[in-house]
């Protein structure tokens, strides 16, 4: 069976740095033509409206802004052993809607199997609709990363003619 | 001694309500609600074109995006003017309707039903004892022995290998927790049902808005729905069918089940009808519009004046001045700049932050009155008015609901009751099967028009030079959701949100009123203020955004979730 991806990027991009895994998904929307078995979401802020998508996907990579000690722009990317428990406690700026929906899908036995966490540490959360330019550049690299990590996994993504 | 606690989000993003109270012999005698956050985002939309407020309205909350989208371009038509093409009223009413099932209903059962049941009490009950409680209570075909000793073998599971998971924060042998050990299984149940349930109804709102999380369907004027019911790529009426189906499975789930636990639950503590009533003045708007102009409705709405239903006075339309010229914000209590209370077309956004002052100012929500009076706003509000109008749907299920209460409890059990906590539990639970019976009609609605050869879903608005004001209104799960525009050569001149949380969450007014959540916790009881479940009780019955996020901060030792960085 074919493995199935779903590429979910949450946060608020009326905040500044916080939408910044929502800005990624959007870049690879608009960049790349991805083949069928990827999904491609951009979560928000929801947390239970978006299991319904988890369905089937035996990969989920969560993009997302992170609390963390390293400098705003770092990237973090990790293969997550115990994710609700991961947002529970830690990272995510939304944890409380991710840990929800990753505990409920633990529950529901609907979690895929496994998920990478593509983290952003943001610059800036104060109201407003551009991301800082570290993040900018973070964002960049984190579309790359998300696009050679599919590669890796032999799902080669096109480029957009636009 | 008066102690005081804190209940603190512990999110920095998303939490943004603090309740303090000060507890004296057991009891709430003073309570503060504190919004924590500052949005601001009425400031990002200043310049922009109004055709687009709707997308960044969305963004506004994670909990609501939808109701925000609809009071937007419903705001915007109303400063135009415009109508709206019947079968656009038809597919948004079924977007608010389904998406009012879907937040009632994870609403009640998974962020508030754990402060009545006990999930851990639950693994002592006897399943077979559970499925004759609920075969005797309710026809629902899944309360069968069987499957309920598979929910309590998933839920030892769990709590065996001390992986409380999404139960981790309850507070599991409370005192006052009361249920038995059967009907904990019973209610822990149908909590995994409702997740099942409440997925299929979301996919309702996921097929109109177009397949992703935020719905896209939605234009100043209408919707962006073609119809032609040949074509494989629109609203097609094998989709209509398909949504049909799920509309229908929705309607067994709503009466055998919610209903039906909302009303043990009412019987089980019945002594929380006297506690929470707080605000009793209450304000609704009507919604579902059945015409091009706002001006029929399906669901009627209005206001009701100190808990008496005969004050009922009702709101009639999109224009109606009554509500236009009623509702106010005040920022005496808020950390804005100033003390003045404006109507919401002439308000101005300046942050002023100070320290959390018990007496001066302490939250970033500012204070709406109605009126000049603060109001409550939810389904308990929509339910007491719908009932005043003499709305026959809302008539049937709450007398229905009491029926049961009372049969239950062995006592009679009136309207009265609805003024508080339980109440508005019960109140949630009407007004979701109120709106499902408003779906159908909808769906029924639609279908008719189109066989009529009607497929118009879109006026496309024109915007004039000067200046135009419009309020777009909508009865939210939450309640009264208004959005106010003022459009300025067509680019937003200014934008307020006056949002259900505000109305309820709202500090003390200009005149040192306290807001519905202040008031409503003053004398509930509280056995240990170490665990205030009881208040957590009260603010989670008014379905507060993020009640999920309130965990608890005391003063003294500070200690508040640990949030460790990543290696």
């Amino acid at each position: 069976m074919a493995e199935k991806i779903l590429v979910l990027g949450v946060g608020n991009v009326l905040l500044s740095d916080e939408g910044a895994g929502v800005r990624a998904v959007e870049q690879l929307q608009r960049r790349y033509a991805f083949p069928s078995q990827v999904e491609l979401i951009d979560g928000g802020t929801m947390g239970l409206d978006l299991l319904g998508y988890l369905d089937d996907k035996s990969h989920l990579f969560i993009v997302d802004a992170i609390l963390s000690s390293k400098p705003p722009g770092s990237v973090h990317i990790e293969k997550l052993l115990d994710p609700p428990a991961y947002f529970r406690q830690k990272i995510s700026p939304h944890q409380i809607g991710l840990s929800e929906l990753l505990a409920v899908a633990a529950m529901q036995d609907c979690l895929p199997p496994s998920i990478t966490l593509f983290g952003i540490v943001p610059l800036d959360l104060s109201t407003g609709m551009e991301m800082s330019p570290v993040v900018t550049t973070a964002v960049e690299q984190v579309v790359l990363a998300v696009v050679k990590e599919l590669g890796l996994m032999g799902i080669e993504a096109g480029l957009t003619s636009s | 001694m008066a102690k005081r606690i804190v209940v603190d989000p512990i999110t920095r993003i998303e939490g943004h309500l603090r309740i303090d109270c000060e507890i004296d012999n057991g009891r709430v005698t003073k309570a503060w609600s504190s919004g924590q956050m500052w949005r601001g985002i009425e400031l990002i939309l200043q310049g922009r074109d109004p055709r687009d407020a709707w997308v960044f309205t969305q963004r506004i909350c994670g909990v609501c995006t939808t109701v925000h989208a609809i009071a937007s371009v419903r705001a915007v038509e109303n400063a135009l003017g415009l109508e709206v093409p019947l079968n656009a009223q038809y597919i948004r009413n079924m977007m608010i309707g389904a998406h009012g099932i879907f937040d009632h209903i994870v609403h009640f059962y998974h962020l508030s039903a754990l402060d009545w049941v006990d999930i851990v009490s639950a693994l002592k009950g006897s399943p077979k004892a559970a499925a004759a409680l609920g075969q005797q209570l309710s026809p629902w075909p899944h309360n069968s022995e069987q499957e309920i000793k598979a929910v309590q073998e998933r839920l030892k599971g769990f709590v065996g290998t001390g992986q409380l998971g999404i139960f981790a924060s309850g507070y599991w042998g409370h005192p006052a927790m009361k249920l038995s050990p059967d009907v904990n299984l019973l209610a822990a149940t149908h909590y995994f049902q409702a997740l099942d349930y409440q997925r299929r109804i979301n996919k309702v709102v996921a097929i109109l808005g177009s397949k992703t999380p935020h719905i896209q369907n939605l234009a100043v004027g209408g919707v962006a729905n073609p119809i032609n019911p040949d074509s494989q790529s629109t609203l097609t009426i094998e989709r209509l069918y398909y949504i049909k189906t799920l509309i229908d499975e929705i309607g067994d789930f709503i009466k055998n089940v919610y209903m039906v636990d909302v009303a043990a639950i009412g019987a089980f503590y019945a002594d929380w009808t006297k506690y929470g009533a707080g605000v009793t003045n209450y304000l609704s708007v009507p919604d579902m519009p059945l015409d091009t102009k706002g001006t029929a409705f399906d669901l009627p709405g209005g206001y009701i004046a100190n808990g008496n239903v005969g004050t009922f006075k009702p709101i009639t339309g999109f224009n109606d001045d009554f509500f236009k010229q009623g509702v106010k914000e005040g920022i005496k209590h808020s950390w804005y700049k100033g003390d003045w209370d404006r109507h919401p077309w002439e308000e101005e956004t300046v942050p002023q932050h100070t320290d959390f002052q018990d007496n001066g100012k302490y939250s970033w929500v500012k204070s709406p009155t109605f009126n000049g009076k603060p109001a409550q706003v939810g389904p308990l509000a929509n339910v007491l008015c719908m009932y005043a109008a003499g709305h026959a749907p809302t008539k049937t299920y709450t007398d229905g609901l009491l029926q049961t209460v009372s049969k239950l409890a062995g006592a009679k059990v009136g309207i009265d009751a609805l003024h508080s906590t339980i109440g508005r539990h019960a109140a949630r639970a009407v007004r979701c099967a109120v709106l499902h019976d408003s779906l159908l009609g909808q769906w029924q609605a639609l279908m008719d028009n189109i066989g009529r050869g009607d497929y118009t879903t879109f006026n496309a608005p024109t915007f004039p030079k000067g200046e135009q004001r419009g309020v777009g209104f909508h009865e939210a799960p939450r309640g009264v959701l208004s959005h106010w525009v003022v459009i300025q050569d067509g680019k937003i001149k200014n934008y307020q949100c006056v949002v259900p949380s505000t109305w309820n969450a709202g500090p003390r007014n200009s005149k040192d009123e306290p807001g519905p959540y202040e008031a409503s916790l003053v004398g509930n009881p509280v056995a240990d203020p170490e665990k205030p479940l009881e208040v957590l009780r009260t603010v989670h019955s008014f379905d507060p955004c993020l009640a999920c996020a309130i965990h608890l901060l005391d003063p003294e030792s500070k200690e508040i979730v640990t949030v460790r960085t990543v290696a």
